[in-house]
């Protein structure tokens, strides 16, 4: 495992109008490694998975301040684009969102608009069903609406959409909050084998998933990062009393 | 016996307010119907007005209501999309789009009357387009434009964020979002505000009297610098400007029940798109 | 595509769109300002005071009189007569539908209200010559029954499926637990919708009648097509009156561009255009207090 940084933040703070919602942030996540953010909700940390791919640009009402990088890139900074900053770094929702387009067409997409060349393409869709686990069962209705599938199918979808670019990081925001537990189950199965190309953070309320699937965890609470550790640590020896509450399940 | 009978009146007196509405429509209908019917034949809307307006169809008006419909959907439907595209997907919640809002919402209340003399010193005198089929178009588009401002946007905003989402974080611009992503979503949405509005525009009178309108024109050519017939206003001639009222009324009645049917299909067809959207999601 | 293409395209089409926005405001203030040039140029031939104050409107004849009065008086008239209509049977109907009917026979009365909305003014004013006209002439025994009464009673049929929309909208929207709260002290049905549900409603209630107000002032057709017409000062329900709209309709198709009397039909549209803006930003007034009050 190599401890090479992948994706950082330095001293963030962010308010939604006057509400401070992120606290003096810092934080870093190694390359190939999964690392997890759990916290009770409203502690901030579905907003800074966010503010790395920059979803919040369009909410005019955010105001962000300090430094987030993606190996030395400044994510923020001045004339950089950031649709380049979205291909590089995948992001999947809490709620399947497919396309209201095919299945076939939902992966397409982002490949014509991103450029590929037109021949490499059947041949990236197929590779990214099958590296989510949905080629076999949807190979022979890929032209099928995507909204028929059923929920973990599209989340899988998702996930194939996101991987098919190749970005470097992809970012999951409680990705199987909505999903029963065999759909959780393939899923996080999912996630554990993309680590050794991609760079995860994950979001969760389940710290079973965490405990399952992550090798770094980080807990939040009020808009701070009070503890970042092994899963391990974070989990069996907790060195923050909040921690220790939480994993023990006695708040949030 | 007063304690049972009191909330029997009080009911009635609700559903009597109510029974007075359904039977104004009712009453409308009825006439409209049993006195247009027999009026109405292949030949009413296929021919020319004959002798004086007296015999013959009502083919040119026909023609013209058509055409100018068509024209202020192509001048209100693109601007008024765009419009509504900046202020859902774009727009900050800031002063000018607090202004912007409010001059939508006035303008919905601008007496169509005005709209007309806008039109006649906008587009007749002050651009030299004359009093023809483009002028009253432009007219037309310009009042239809805040509500389909209004009804395209609710259909935005009904498009989950979740889904502009999903195309901005696989690398799409913003435009490409609403292209390929939010706008096929709102469609169904979008159709039914427009073709609600083009069914109000189709039977709108008063913006037109002095941008294009004609009482006759015998050879409809469909040309956009020409004036031309519409049903509203051919209704409004033969009810009180014609030197033989009584004997034009089966026309006239025939002519209501003609323009009361494009406007009910339009708004029919606005409603089933409405239901088919409803039943697919 | 390249990136850089695209993104100029995106950049691009965020400009066209903003423009729009801005084209908006450029219509209001465009019909703002026609109106208040042809107004101004009005008022340099034609003194404000006679214009306000005057109680003939007869720019044709042989010492052309300019007095808005007449116009004013029927327009309020005609809008009066139709409220005293529109309100009550509005109202009625909106608390009927939101407070008694099923779902069943709301499925059937909503289109039915959508249709009466449908039905263009053109129509309804034809119906006004040909139903309600002789109607009237044979009640009253008049040679015919086109006068401000008729008028009225079109326009509440018009402003009818505004007011009845935007009040159950607003009936609607007053909290289960009011109503809740008023049947546990013993309360029936009606005492509820008298007492607790109409005044908790009132500001979507208010703004309903304005709505339907602008509506009906704004009017052209129905009025023109059947309250006669008579330039003279309106004497009552039962005379023949003649609205700002539908002068503004008979005589612009007859006057020469650019003369006092075509500046004269702008100046009272201005008239018209305050009026109905007034009304408009107070029922908006009212809808925001709603709004507000039903967000609480």
């Amino acid at each position: 495992m190599s401890d090479q940084i992948k994706l950082s933040a330095k001293d963030v703070n962010l308010w939604f109008g006057s509400k401070q919602v992120l606290k003096h942030i810092n934080i870093s996540f190694p390359k190939n490694e999964i690392t997890a953010m759990i916290g009770p909700s409203g502690c901030g940390k579905s907003t800074l998975l966010r503010s790395f791919n920059r979803m919040h640009d369009l909410s005019p009402d955010a105001r962000i301040e300090g430094k987030f990088a993606l190996d030395n890139l400044d994510l923020y900074q001045k004339g950089l684009s950031v649709t380049q900053v979205r291909s590089r770094i995948g992001m999947v929702f809490q709620k399947a969102n497919p396309f209201p387009k095919s299945i076939y067409e939902n992966i397409n997409y982002g490949l014509a608009i991103n450029d590929v060349p037109k021949a490499d393409r059947p041949g990236i869709v197929e590779n990214a069903l099958r590296e989510s686990y949905l080629w076999d069962e949807v190979k022979d209705e890929l032209q099928k609406p995507a909204t028929r599938l059923s929920g973990g199918q599209q989340q899988r979808l998702c996930i194939a959409r996101a991987v098919a670019l190749r970005p470097e990081v992809i970012l999951m925001d409680e990705p199987c909050s909505a999903l029963d537990p065999v759909s959780t189950a393939k899923i996080e199965e999912l996630i554990v084998k993309l680590k050794k190309d991609y760079t995860i953070v994950i979001v969760t309320h389940n710290m079973q998933q965490a405990q399952r699937t992550a090798d770094k965890t980080v807990f939040m609470y009020l808009g701070e990062v009070i503890e970042h550790d092994t899963t391990d640590n974070i989990f069996n020896h907790p060195k923050n009393e909040l921690t220790a509450n939480y994993v023990k399940g006695h708040f949030g | 016996m007063m304690k049972k009978l009191t909330p029997l009146l009080e009911w009635g007196t609700l559903l009597l307010s109510t029974g007075a509405v359904c039977f104004f429509l009712v009453v409308i209908l009825w006439d409209l119907i049993s006195k247009g019917a027999p009026s109405l034949s292949w030949e009413f809307v296929s021919t020319l007005p004959r002798a004086g307006m007296t015999k013959g169809g009502i083919l040119p008006a026909i023609i013209g209501t058509v055409l100018l419909t068509m024209i202020t959907a192509l001048v209100a439907a693109p601007f008024g999309i765009c419009c509504a595209i900046y202020l859902n997907e774009y727009a900050a919640d800031n002063w000018l789009t607090r202004i912007i809002r409010a001059c939508i919402r006035n303008l919905a209340g601008v007496p169509s009357i005005i709209y007309g003399l806008f039109g006649l010193a906008l587009f007749v005198q002050g651009l030299h387009m004359g009093t023809s089929l483009i002028s009253a178009g432009l007219t037309l588009g310009l009042l239809s434009l805040p509500y389909i401002i209004i009804t395209t946007e609710e259909a935005l905003r009904r498009i989950p964020a979740s889904t502009r989402e999903a195309a901005l974080a696989i690398g799409a611009t913003q435009l490409e979002s609403i292209r390929d992503v939010v706008l096929p979503s709102a469609v169904p949405g979008m159709l039914t505000g427009l073709v609600l509005t083009l069914s109000r525009a189709a039977g709108e009178t008063a913006p037109i009297l002095f941008t294009g309108v004609a009482f006759y024109i015998n050879n409809p050519s469909g040309y956009l610098n020409q004036e031309f017939m519409s049903l509203p206003y051919h209704l409004y001639m033969l009810s009180t400007q014609h030197q033989a009222i009584e004997q034009v009324r089966p026309l006239a009645y025939g002519t209501a029940l003609v323009l009361i049917i494009v406007v009910f299909l339009l708004n029919l067809t606005a409603f089933y798109i409405r239901y088919k959207h409803s039943k697919d999601e | 595509m390249k990136l850089a293409l695209r993104e100029k395209i995106d950049h691009s089409a965020r400009l066209l769109f903003r423009t729009t926005g801005l084209l908006v405001i450029a219509i209001l203030g465009g019909i703002f300002f026609m109106l208040l040039w042809n107004t101004v140029a009005f008022f340099l031939k034609v003194k404000p005071m006679d214009f306000i104050t005057g109680t003939q409107w007869n720019p044709s004849g042989s010492k052309a009189s300019y007095g808005i009065l007449p116009l004013l008086v029927s327009t309020c008239l005609v809008t009066l007569g139709a409220m005293a209509i529109a309100i009550p049977l509005g109202i009625g109907t909106a608390a009927f539908l939101s407070e008694y009917a099923g779902k069943k026979l709301k499925n059937i009365l909503k289109p039915m209200i959508e249709m009466l909305a449908a039905v263009p003014s053109v129509a309804i004013g034809f119906l006004g010559i040909v139903v309600l006209g002789p109607g009237i002439a044979s009640l009253t025994g008049e040679p015919n029954g086109l006068n401000a009464l008729n008028g009225a009673i079109l326009l509440s049929v018009m402003a009818l499926p505004t007011i009845i929309t935007v009040a159950e909208d607003a009936l609607h929207g007053v909290p289960q637990t009011y109503k809740e709260a008023s049947y546990g002290v013993g309360a029936s049905k009606w005492q509820t919708l008298i007492k607790v549900t109409i005044p908790a409603a009132a500001p979507g209630i208010l703004a309903a009648v304005m709505l339907g107000v602008g509506r009906a002032i704004g009017e052209t057709m129905t009025v023109l097509m059947a309250t006669g017409n008579a330039s003279a000062f309106p004497k009552g329900f039962f005379h023949s009156v003649r609205t700002i709209t539908a002068t503004i309709a008979i005589e612009m198709g007859e006057v020469p561009y650019q003369t006092t009397h075509y500046y004269a039909l702008f100046a009272i549209a201005a008239v018209l255009f305050l009026i109905t803006l007034a009304v408009n930003l107070i029922g908006e007034h009212f809808v925001n207090k709603f709004r507000k009050y039903q967000a609480a």
